[in-house]
């Protein structure tokens, strides 16, 4: 912070995209919603803490829908759970994005054959952006996903809001 | 203690018949009995005080498919003080699978006969709250059944890949 | 390629696929019945609790299960015994080591090469299942004292069971679910210089577990929120089957690794621990934790023993294959057989039917140690406040997909 301190000690003036800028402070503090389902919670949870130490990307656990940003689907969705998934997701306020963690939940995995209980994909029931691999993925894999996802957010634009206009779209037709 | 003893005790208490057949090939020892005859072996096991099985390992249904017909539920139990093991086994009608619960003797029974019941539509006579316990209250079918087809939609989800 | 959306909407969606089993007309005036996950941070997972209140007091509690039920059985039926086992891996996937142990000891023994096994095979078992144990009391451990709303032994806990981890992941490949014991054998002999590192770090953890009783087992509010609490009577735990450290909390000396005596535990020496009531009743919440802690310190014993007899009596040898008993093909006998085994969560046990004819079971059910214990959730937390209950759930230490196959 030093330097910082020092170039703008008198009221210094940066200038920059408004996209730019709120896509900054979106994307440097992604509030993951603490939500496991199988064994991925568990590599999720190890992400989160010492070793891997997930909080040094501005990503803070939050406990209730609807103070996250981002909710990681880690686990196997199984039909029972579908409603619950899907109104959780509801209940999230946008700009909302979802991870997809471990084969279950990208499209089925190690179910995907006898398992009449199994979603095979939970893109059937919500829209998904990043798709991690693995069963479970490595807390690294994990943190690669945010990554990606991180690279998302920054070429968003708040200009043009290609979901709604899409949807105005869908409207008007 | 042996199997023999296990035996004899019930043939004591209910006459010869009480035990259709003895499997000295399963492990632990098998004896099949009747489904009308389960609930009471149970009860007497479990309170006789030489064969005191006061722990309900496990409780599997099972189905032996259309063509024989019939479908089985055997009951793993263990005595702790007399640290034998036995296994009980009974067939059923696959037309009209029921059987007595035992959930009053052993209250592990009780979600394991949910699950029999959800997985093979067996009813247990006298259970207290005989519910799906693991699928979807309005889950088509029983999955475990030896013809089951799972159903194509859930929801408007595929259910196959 | 990404599918597209299916899912209909309908209003009453969640109310058809799980009812509660109380309806307004049911409840007094004063009560109410409030809904507790599936997604809480503290149901260790996807299980739903419909709670009956009155006021603060909870006056019943119907767990509704299901959220994570993967067709384990089914699995089982489908596909050959060698490959259910990653399918047994992620029933308990906290302990998968020992789950795999308890499958395939089942299998062996239905094939009848159970003492045939050479002796390295088996130490190399139990030293990587106890191993896993330690790892799985860990989380157990942790997320209880996170529960209870201490947040700093869950990070300290799972910075050791990193180091457990990254040995099995050594010498498995994997980090969590291993697939690393197989019928007739195993995956590979241990990485060169996995014996040396071990015990590196059975020597590191031991100051560490002094911390950690420090930290949690004597902490006043640990106390205070456990001792006393959710007490479960031994009469009331045999009758519902509850085993592992639930029962032996409630203070009966009953371990399936003693009881038993699979595998090499016979010719190890180590204690089973049970509750005492040093801080409360016997068998309450802070009696089963403390019976975890302790059988941590036990498996450390077992570790240093195998490591003793694999680095002298059974030691690495060039021409060792641990896949030499390996069958080409696994048909048991037709028979019926019913196998447990002791993991972390207490009796596993698999009830195998084989038809003498194809190499997949004709029928397969888990028992799982969590599905029952979980059983006793209402009748422990009725008459306790709101906050208690979740100190009693924490205790029981459930894996959902354990409970829920």
């Amino acid at each position: 912070m030093g330097l910082l301190d020092k170039k703008f000690n008198s009221g210094g003036v940066i200038i920059t995209k408004v996209d730019d800028l709120i896509n900054w402070a979106r994307l440097s503090s992604m509030f993951p919603m603490t939500f496991g389902i199988a064994c991925c919670a568990i590599e999720f949870m190890t992400t989160g803490t010492s070793v891997y130490d997930m909080d040094r990307l501005g990503m803070a656990p939050r406990a209730s829908p609807r103070q996250s940003d981002v909710m990681i689907v880690a686990g196997t969705v199984t039909f029972k759970m579908a409603d619950r998934i899907r109104r959780l997701y509801e209940q999230m306020s946008e700009p909302r994005y979802v991870i997809s963690m471990g084969s279950c939940s990208n499209c089925g995995g190690p179910y995907w054959e006898h398992g009449y209980h199994v979603v095979k994909g939970v893109d059937r029931i919500i829209p998904v952006d990043v798709y991690v691999p693995g069963c479970p993925p490595r807390p690294e894999a994990l943190i690669g996903g945010f990554l990606k996802l991180q690279e998302k957010i920054r070429s968003e634009s708040l200009m043009a809001p290609k979901a709604l206009e899409r949807l105005m779209k869908k409207q008007e037709a | 203690m042996e199997l023999e003893d296990i035996t004899s005790i019930l043939k004591d208490k209910f006459g010869d018949d009480i035990i259709r057949e003895v499997d000295e090939n399963a492990s632990p020892q098998a004896i099949v009995v009747s489904p009308t005859d389960i609930h009471r072996v149970c009860l007497e096991l479990h309170t006789n005080e030489r064969a005191y099985f006061d722990m309900l390992s496990c409780l599997t249904g099972l189905d032996n498919g259309p063509e024989a017909g019939t479908m089985e539920v055997i009951y793993n139990m263990y005595s702790v003080p007399y640290e034998i093991g036995l296994m009980i086994r009974v067939k059923l009608d696959r037309n009209k699978p029921e059987v007595n619960t035992v959930s009053d003797i052993w209250k592990t029974a009780d979600w394991h006969e949910r699950e029999a019941y959800d997985m093979y539509g067996i009813k247990f006579v006298n259970h207290p709250d005989l519910r799906r316990i693991l699928l979807p209250a309005d889950w088509e079918g029983y999955p475990l059944r030896k013809d089951y087809q799972h159903q194509e939609y859930y929801r408007g989800i595929k259910v196959e890949y | 390629m990404a599918n597209e959306i299916q899912y209909q909407y309908q209003e009453d969606n969640l109310i058809k696929s799980e009812p509660n089993k109380y309806r307004e007309e049911d409840l007094k005036s004063e009560e109410m019945v409030i809904n507790l996950g599936p997604q809480h941070p503290s149901t260790h997972g996807v299980l739903r609790l419909e709670v009956v209140y009155d006021g603060e007091i909870v006056r019943d509690v119907i767990p509704h299960l299901g959220y994570l039920h993967r067709c384990f059985e089914k699995h089982a039926e489908s596909l050959p015994y060698n490959q259910i086992i990653p399918f047994v891996d992620r029933m308990d996937y906290l302990a998968a080591m020992n789950s795999e142990h308890v499958y395939v000891m089942g299998v062996e023994r239905m094939l009848g090469i159970a003492d045939k096994l050479p002796k390295r095979v088996e130490y190399i078992r139990v030293l990587v299942a106890e191993l896993n144990r330690i790892a799985s009391h860990f989380v157990a451990v942790g997320t209880y004292a996170m529960d209870i709303g201490a947040f700093t032994p869950f990070f300290w806990l799972i910075r050791d069971r990193e180091h457990i981890q990254r040995m099995l992941e050594w010498a498995s490949g994997a980090r969590m679910l291993y697939n690393y014991i197989w019928v007739g054998g195993l995956f590979y002999d241990l990485p060169v210089g996995f014996e040396e590192r071990c015990a590196e770090f059975v020597k590191y953890l031991k100051p560490k577990l002094a911390e950690l009783e420090g930290l949690v087992m004597e902490n006043k509010i640990f106390i205070d929120r456990t001792a006393n609490i959710g007490v479960l009577p031994l009469d009331l735990a045999l009758n519902y089957g509850v085993t592992g450290p639930v029962l032996r909390g409630s203070g009966l000396r009953y371990d399936l690794r003693k009881v038993d005596g699979y595998s090499v535990y016979p010719e190890i020496d180590f204690d089973i621990p049970i509750g005492e009531g040093k801080v409360g009743t016997i068998g309450d919440c802070w009696d089963r934790t403390d019976v975890r802690v302790r059988e941590i310190h036990e498996s450390l014993k077992i570790i240093e023993q195998c490591l003793e007899k694999l680095t002298k009596e059974h030691k690495r040898t060039r021409d060792f294959d641990p896949q030499e008993l390996v069958p080409k093909k696994i048909r048991p006998k037709a028979q019926d057989f019913y196998i447990r085994g002791e993991t972390p969560r207490g009796e596993l046990g698999f009830f195998f039917r084989a038809d003498g004819k194809s190499d997949i079971p004709f029928r397969c059910k888990g028992r799982s140690p969590c599905f029952v214990n979980l059983s006793i959730i209402s009748e422990l937390s009725k008459g306790s406040l709101i906050a208690d209950l979740i100190a009693v759930l924490g205790s029981i230490d459930i894996v959902l997909g354990e409970v829920d196959r």
